[in-house]
């Protein structure tokens, strides 16, 4: 068993960071994540691992920093929380444009604009359709517990790597902020210059005489070529798409009627889902762990005995509209949001439940 | 007097100058008589000269020299318009033992990228940034950039720069001087063979200060031509870049060992 500790969900982001061996962390604070790049600093990683961290003058130049040092092979990681990722959205595109391996941590609060500092899930579409120019994607986990916080750093860095792609972890500032016991993972250490070299044979490190130079760069004048290069993007995402889907399903066997909800959302249905199965509702729960690549078929798998489905986000209503997708019109999706940093309560999600889909 | 042939001037004992391996064979796309080209060379050269060849990382901006990593012979990035400083401060802190350098047009650095500019010679970060000011935005067909100087005219002043209502043209070079984090400031040219040479001894002092840990920025603006974007013939160009620009952009040296030059 690994070491047992009480943290908040920003402060297991850092933790973790040392923990998987991570190169750098380049970020800039704002409410409600600071916490991750403070317990960074105060954890002094340099010390005990070597890892660098760095306050950058924006968000603008940490995913750029992100940017350089992910393009010789380092881990390296920024985290921030919505108008801070609003910032990064150019980097991001270049960053998927040159195919570096990074991880990104959104701790998402209300907006649009200034918005608020309470928390929200409406960055979905931003994280999952794109955000940054051009057709490209980055995988996206979407913790529901302080431990997932921790344990989808490693994670997400595994994936990034193996498949050169930025990876972000979209939470919110209920996991981010709230505390619960975690248990940590093994230190796993940096890698040496050698691995380095071995695992990115593609990273800029300095041109020995045994190659040619290796280059970073997303550009491509010659239509087709780039048109070349985004079809090899394109065929990336379909492998990723069919070998990297992560639900969670909770009481789906004999689900007449099913919940789809990701992070905090999912802890507080699931205390919709006890209610309902004591008052004899035969209520499912599917949390989405990888909300891109979503897990579409999953949900569609159910449809044999599932007749209506309540989707709930703090949002106007995001991953509904995937919901809706894979559900292709065969049972009614309906939505249930709050917005502005406001929280449902498990009781507020039944009545709704029992309004648009039992009711009918 | 004796007719001089070609195979006299190749045979290999009458050889004075040779291209550094350090340049590609790749053909320059830049306009003939630009600046880049030979900017890029004497970069290419100091950094074969020092031995340096297998330990630096390039990275090159948006702008003209976009392609830069077409014609430098080391690894190379390529940033976001602007942000090449912060990719540098990305290698160059996980990387400490590595040779970086930025090369970086004046819209590049001194409009879109000021504050990266600004930041990364305020932390002192140990690499070494290469300015090149025309005064233009090259790559974009000739607008106006922040180093425009009054009255000059772009295809976005083409009445000429009015200083009350588009600002005054910016000394980016003056102003990180002034920054506690650099510690080696200059500014040259590269449009004459004795220009070329100052040049080239000042990016050498700029590579010689990262590589033994002088600590802050080493930077060198090189102001130079854009004949394509001024429209006006190569010798033309140079002869107003004289004139214009090097009075408001006075070429030498602004900082040595962490000193202002008084
Ligand atoms: C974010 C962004 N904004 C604008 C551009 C368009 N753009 C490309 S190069 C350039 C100006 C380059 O000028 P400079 O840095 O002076 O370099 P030069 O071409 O003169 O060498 C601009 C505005 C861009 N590529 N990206
Ligand atoms: S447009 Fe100007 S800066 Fe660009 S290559 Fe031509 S002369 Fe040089």
């Amino acid at each position: 068993m690994g070491e047992l500790r009480l943290m908040k969900g920003n402060e297991a982001i850092g933790e973790a960071a040392i923990r998987a061996g991570v190169d750098a962390y380049f970020g800039y604070p704002i409410t409600p994540q600071s916490e991750v790049i403070e317990y960074l600093m105060a954890e002094k990683p340099y010390e005990r691992t070597g890892m660098v961290v760095l306050q950058a003058e924006s968000e603008v130049a940490s995913i750029n920093m992100v940017y350089g040092a992910a393009a010789t092979g380092k881990k390296v990681m920024t985290s921030s929380s919505s108008p801070g990722v609003s910032l990064m959205m150019e980097g991001v595109s270049y960053i998927a444009g040159a195919e570096l391996p990074c991880v990104l941590v959104n701790v998402v609060r209300g907006g649009p604009g200034l918005g608020t500092i309470q928390p929200s899930q409406a960055d979905y579409f931003q994280a999952t359709k794109g955000g940054g120019h051009g057709d490209y994607r980055m995988i996206v986990l979407a913790p529901a517990s302080v431990q997932e916080m921790s344990d989808f750093v490693k994670l997400a860095f595994e994936l990034a790597f193996r498949y050169r792609n930025p990876a972000m972890i979209l939470s919110d500032g209920v996991i981010g902020q709230m505390m619960e016991k975690v248990e940590l993972f093994d230190p796993l250490p940096r890698w040496t210059e050698e691995q380095i070299t071995k695992l990115s044979p593609w990273a800029t490190t300095g041109k020995p005489s045994t190659r040619e130079r290796n280059i970073i760069t997303s550009l491509d004048l010659r239509p087709h070529v780039q048109e070349q290069r985004n079809i090899k993007l394109q065929n990336k995402y379909a492998i990723i798409q069919e070998k990297e889907v992560r639900c969670e399903k909770i009481a789906c066997d004999d689900a007449e009627y099913l919940i789809v909800a990701y992070g905090s959302s999912a802890r507080i249905a699931q205390k919709t889902l006890d209610i309902a199965r004591a008052q004899g509702i035969k209520l499912g729960l599917l949390r989405a762990i990888t909300l891109w690549p979503f897990p579409s078929k999953q949900i569609h798998e159910l449809l044999d005995h599932v007749k209506g489905i309540l989707t709930v986000e703090l949002s106007a209503g995001q991953m509904v509209e995937d919901v809706r997708l894979a559900v292709e019109g065969k049972v009614n999706v309906a939505f249930y949001g709050r917005m502005g940093g406001m929280i449902y309560t498990p009781e507020e999600i039944l009545d709704v439940l029992k309004a648009k889909i039992i009711g009918e | 007097m004796a007719e001089i042939r070609m195979e006299d001037i190749t045979r290999p004992e009458n050889l004075v100058y040779k291209k550094t391996p350090l340049m590609t064979d790749n053909i320059l796309s830049y306009c003939p008589g630009c600046g880049h080209g030979t900017a890029h060379r004497i970069i290419m050269e100091v950094v074969e000269e020092l031995g340096l060849q297998e330990n630096t990382i390039g990275v090159c901006p948006v702008g003209c020299s976009v392609l830069a990593y077409d014609f430098m012979n080391v690894d190379m990035q390529q940033a976001a318009h602007g942000r090449a400083p912060a990719l540098a401060t990305g290698i160059k802190r996980t990387w400490p033992n590595r040779t970086v350098f930025t090369y970086q047009g004046d819209g590049d650095l001194a409009a879109i990228g000021t504050a990266e500019t600004i930041h990364v010679c305020n932390r002192g970060e140990n690499f070494t940034m290469i300015f090149i000011n025309n005064g233009i935005y090259g790559m974009t067909g000739g607008q106006m950039a922040p180093t425009t100087l009054e009255g000059m005219k772009s295809s976005t002043c083409p009445y000429g720069r009015d200083v009350q209502t588009m600002g005054h043209p910016l000394k980016m070079t003056e102003v990180v001087a002034t920054l506690p984090g650099t510690f080696f400031v200059s500014r040259q040219a590269v449009h004459t063979p004795s220009a070329v040479r100052k040049a080239k001894k000042a990016i050498r002092m700029a590579f010689e200060n990262q590589r033994d840990k002088k600590g802050g920025i080493s930077f060198v603006e090189i102001v130079s031509n854009c004949n394509s974007g001024w429209k006006m013939r190569p010798v033309d160009a140079n002869h107003w870049m004289e004139q214009n620009m090097f009075p408001f952009f006075p070429l030498g040296d602004l900082k040595v060992d962490g000193k202002l030059v008084k």
